[in-house]
């Protein structure tokens, strides 16, 4: 199977996606959820037939703009500016005149300084994490240009992650929270998990076979793992498809964060890992 | 059928062994059975063996139930910023210790089990975590922490004579004295001349002054408690009227405590100024619904798994299934027994390292089929396959424990992220991967050297 013979492919898959990414990151950024912002959300569970109107004057009385506000079957989220307990307290008593039995899902208030020390220790951890792995990878295979290139595909699949993001917050309101921190950082390593299993193939043939060219040896490399490579991420998807499906509202745009990356990972490994080893190798000769 | 030797045999009984211990321990904590047939009535609870044994002296309890975290219990958890700018750097070790220390005193006296007080230092900024399961009214919480420390002289009643519990301790002495904190100047650690042991000073203002000259003479030669928090600190017994608003509480300290009491007493409240950062609070109903879709979407995902690998591998495809099973029963025991909390980043951390552990077996197998392509003897292509795949399975599986641990930092820099939920998540995402090392190399492997015949295809 000749594979490499697609890579001009792959570079137009890669470019449109990381450009598209990219566009909508400069265009767009993100929707920032409260973790990062600083701001409160309050969700109550209403017994009474309230009007949207109803609750919003309870926020113009008490001069609280609000940011955002879901109103669905006599349950209401929202979201405002910082508060300070006089005011919350206010709130709920407004909120008990209109209806006595109304119970509170969730109140949250965040600083705006938690949020930008998330940002700051997110930035951080992708940093150290790609440090360790190039030095572990390279290491490993003696050989910097298959560490560079793993880390290289990793921060590709990163950065398409934070691109769909992006594009799912300006297009259906995902925000970005700490969990989606969570699901990058994993999307690293899955990624990661792929290419290795990849390159200790090369190392295998490269072994047994090391007159042959670079490019033949990761045609035979790709075909060999390839098979593993679609089951394993087959099996990772079920899981994540049916937390999307199925899950939370909490677990939704987690998963499918994952689920993003995990598909990624998958195609990186052959699609941009391996060609930029060639690029090295090549470029060496 | 391949030999089975008994060293292979008694790995397998073993695996069947911790298979069933597993099982066993995560049985629900009681299940009631009943039924009626003809004349026979069958009725009966059954209860899960407890985890507890002696050794000589020692007994050992062990609380077997999961412990679930506030996103899925429900509860309110509070983020306060300690304010050390006045102390210097010596001092704040202990002012912090002093304040966590009062604080969990009083959570406690609020009657939750499992409140978690935790102190973090976040890129030299000091804070204050409290976290606490199944509060609903968030309001009462931030007032019973913030508040000022309640001081107060209380009187002995002589007739009450038991005083070793708080609650007698309260009965024994009633009779409040009027004075409270807010009479307080100031308090000091001196050493007393006579014996050399630290003792605390107290000076009171003048309507004190009066107030503890009319108690010390109505309870000479009685006691009088002073209480913090509804906490009786000591009781000391009256040697003197004491009219110049100077007194002084000796006995039962060593310089340490004696600090730390003076401390508390001098701020009439918490030995540290505290702002509070965040605040958050979830209702249990928001949680349930999380447990419970996630649990259907995580029995969903399993099967569709299961038959997959049933699917492509056949025979192997259950044997991996079957260690499969192992391994959640092996990673819930392990929570139930560290005790791990189980938050929703963790339960995807779960599910992930589920995928990660049917991976190990799907390049396993993959290289068994290699192998008998190229013409290997069935037993031989078998253990070539684990031996090959095992390299790559280390690899790979190293580079997600390094990402692992730079998520869970486990020496807690306060340049990486430092909140529980990601650490939770990395938890069980390396506890993971280890088990399913365990189970997708050592269990599958002999699983399948004892079980799988070779008329058995893949």
């Amino acid at each position: 199977m000749n594979i490499m013979k697609f890579r001009p492919l792959f570079l137009i898959i890669s470019l449109t996606l990381l450009s598209i990414s990219a566009f909508s990151l400069l265009k767009w950024q993100f929707k920032l959820s409260s973790d990062f912002t600083g701001g409160s959300v309050w969700e109550v569970q209403l017994t009474k037939d309230l009007s949207k109107n109803d609750i919003e004057k309870i926020f113009t009385d008490a001069k609280i703009s609000l940011r955002d506000f879901q109103f669905d079957s006599k349950k209401a989220s929202l979201k405002f500016a910082n508060i300070d307990q006089d005011q919350k307290t206010s709130l709920d008593k407004n909120l008990k005149s209109l209806d006595d039995k109304y119970s509170e899902l969730k109140y949250e208030t965040v600083g705006p300084i938690l949020g930008k020390e998330l940002m700051q220790k997110t930035l951080v951890a992708v940093a150290l994490s790609s440090l360790a792995l190039l030095l572990f990878i390279g290491s490993k295979f003696k050989d910097f240009s298959f560490g560079i290139s793993a880390v290289l595909a990793m921060l590709h699949d990163a950065f398409i992650l934070l691109g769909a993001f992006s594009l799912l917050g300006h297009f259906f309101g995902a925000e970005l929270d700490s969990l989606f921190v969570t699901a990058l950082l994993t999307t690293l390593s899955a990624s990661v998990h792929d290419t290795v299993v990849t390159f200790d193939r090369i190392r295998e043939l490269r072994q047994k076979n090391f007159r042959l060219e670079w490019e033949n040896l990761a045609n035979l490399a790709v075909s060999e793992v390839i098979v593993r490579s679609i089951n394993n991420s087959m099996t990772i998807i079920f899981m994540l498809l049916a937390l999307v499906l199925l899950g939370g509202v909490i677990t939704k745009w987690f998963s499918l964060a994952l689920l993003i990356g995990v598909v990624c990972g998958t195609y990186s490994s052959t699609g941009v890992a391996i060609p930029l080893v060639l690029l090295f190798k090549k470029s060496k000769q | 059928m391949p030999s089975v030797n008994s060293r292979q045999r008694n790995i397998f009984l073993t695996i069947l062994g911790i298979t069933f211990l597993c099982l066993i321990v995560n049985l629900p904590s009681s299940q009631k059975v009943s039924f009626h047939w003809g004349k026979i009535n069958f009725d009966h609870t059954f209860y899960r063996p407890d985890f507890s044994f002696k050794i000589g002296s020692y007994q050992f309890k062990k609380n077997l139930d999961l412990r679930y975290g506030l996103d899925l219990a429900g509860g309110a958890s509070l983020l306060y910023d300690v304010d050390t700018t006045k102390l210097s750097s010596t001092e704040v070790v202990s002012a912090l210790e002093s304040l966590k220390g009062n604080i969990e005193r009083r959570v406690n006296l609020f009657g939750i089990s499992e409140a978690n007080v935790k102190l973090t230092n976040n890129s030299g900024k000091n804070r204050l975590e409290v976290e606490l399961p199944g509060v609903e009214d968030i309001n009462q919480a931030i007032n019973l922490i913030g508040r000022t420390a309640q001081l107060s002289f209380r009187g002995e009643d002589s007739k009450v004579t038991d005083a070793t519990t708080s609650a007698t301790f309260a009965q024994a002495f009633p009779n409040d004295t009027g004075i409270n904190g807010s009479h307080l100047v100031k308090s000091t650690v001196q050493i007393n001349p006579n014996d050399s042991r630290p003792e605390v000073g107290l000076e009171f203002n003048a309507e004190g002054t009066k107030l503890f000259e009319k108690a010390t003479k109505d309870y000479l030669n009685k006691r009088i408690a002073i209480f913090l928090d509804d906490i009786p600190v000591t009781y000391p017994t009256v040697q003197n009227v004491i009219p110049d608003g100077k007194a002084v509480i000796n006995g039962q300290f060593d310089i340490k405590s004696a600090k730390e009491l003076s401390a508390q007493l001098n701020a009439g409240a918490l030995p540290l100024p505290i702002t509070i950062l965040s605040q958050t609070t979830l209702g249990a109903t928001l949680g349930k619904d999380t447990i419970h879709k996630g649990v259907i979407a995580g029995l969903v995902g399993l099967v569709v798994l299961s038959l997959f690998m049933i699917g492509n591998y056949g025979f192997f495809g259950m044997i991996s299934v079957l260690s499969l099973f192992i391994y959640g029963l092996i990673t819930l025991t392990l929570y139930r027994l560290i005790p791990i909390t189980l938050t929703f980043p963790g339960i995807v951390g779960f599910i992930l390292s589920i995928g990660m552990a049917v991976d190990s077996n799907i390049l396993i197998f993959e290289r068994f089929k290699e192998e008998i392509r190229d013409g290997k003897p069935w037993n031989i292509a078998m253990e070539l396959g684990f031996g090959k795949a095992w390299d790559s399975i280390k690899d790979a599986n190293t580079c997600t424990i390094i990402t692992g641990l730079i998520l869970f930092n486990p020496f807690s820099w306060s340049f990486l992220n430092t909140s529980g939920m990601v650490r939770g998540f990395a938890l069980t995402l390396i506890l993971g991967i280890f088990i399913s090392i365990f189970t997708g190399v050592f269990v599958t492997r002999n699983l399948l050297r004892v079980l799988a015949k070779k008329n058995n295809q893949l």
